[in-house]
């Protein structure tokens, strides 16, 4: 007979069973494989958190071309808002915007835990649904500022 | 013992303790910068770039591009390193890993130069 003693956060669980009439205490994790688990919200919000750090990584690039040209000159701040007048551009900047507020949002949830606050199954749930819907307004808000 | 080698401070609570204080710092310039924008939405030439030309914005700009290099490495080191095991890649795993982390390498001291150059260079 086995009984899950506590189950670690990458879906490994300590195994405490009889084997033999001797109680054996199996420490070795059971799950690595991140295809099977489960992932209710606060997991969900996890995973956007990393997401959204490696896509605005990557657009830096971007915020730091423009704010590059911006301070150039004249000429170049010019340039920048003629860019941001582009479809394509505007929509790229929102974007990043969005992946940085999320980021933000999430982050600031993450430094909240870490206090100790909202560390129960239902307050990470409740975090989780915080943090969406104050991202949710902020991207749209900052959707509306862009356009 | 088996140390790990690429992670940034070759220790779990060194890395962890790193990522909550750049965090926080990014956290503060981008509410700042946020917050410019917000006040100030027709912002012109000269006005912009006097933000970014006080002595204190210099610092604070380049702090922060240290924090954003030290938070993206940390960062992309554990996506890396849970996402390019041998589970998902197999035996070439480790290679992939290197060369994808080697990218990250790259791309972080292109920004720390790029950024100095734009903060401190003008």
């Amino acid at each position: 007979m086995c009984r899950f003693e506590a189950i670690r956060v990458d879906g490994s669980a300590n195994l405490i069973g009889q084997r033999d009439g001797q109680t054996v205490n199996d420490n070795r994790p059971k799950n690595l494989d991140i295809t099977t688990f489960k992932y209710p919200l606060p997991a969900i919000t996890s995973l956007l958190h990393r997401l959204s750090g490696a896509f605005i990584f990557v657009g830096v690039a971007l915020m730091l071309y423009l704010l590059e040209l911006s301070l150039e000159s004249e000429t170049g701040f010019a340039l920048v808002q003629e860019l941001l007048d582009n479809v394509i551009v505007k929509f790229a900047a929102w974007a990043v915007l969005s992946g940085l507020l999320y980021h933000l949002i999430a982050g600031i949830k993450h430094l909240i835990m870490d206090l100790g606050y909202g560390e129960t199954l239902q307050g990470g749930f409740i975090g989780a649904c915080i943090t969406l819907a104050l991202s949710a307004v902020a991207i749209i808000t900052a959707g509306v500022w862009i356009w | 013992m088996v140390t790990n080698v690429t992670n940034l401070g070759r220790s779990g609570l060194y890395d962890w303790i790193v990522q909550r204080f750049s965090a926080v710092i990014l956290a503060a310039y981008s509410l700042c910068i946020l917050a410019s924008f917000v006040m100030n939405p027709d912002m012109n030439f000269e006005q912009w770039s006097s933000i970014f030309e006080n002595n204190a914005m210099r610092f604070f700009s380049i702090i922060t591009l240290l924090a954003l290099c030290a938070h993206a490495w940390i960062g992309m080191w554990t996506i890396s390193t849970d996402y390019m095991t041998s589970l998902q890649l197999g035996s070439s795993a480790t290679f992939f890993r290197i060369m994808f982390q080697a990218g990250c390498v790259l791309l972080i001291a292109v920004y720390l130069l790029w950024g100095i150059q734009i903060f401190w260079g003008n």
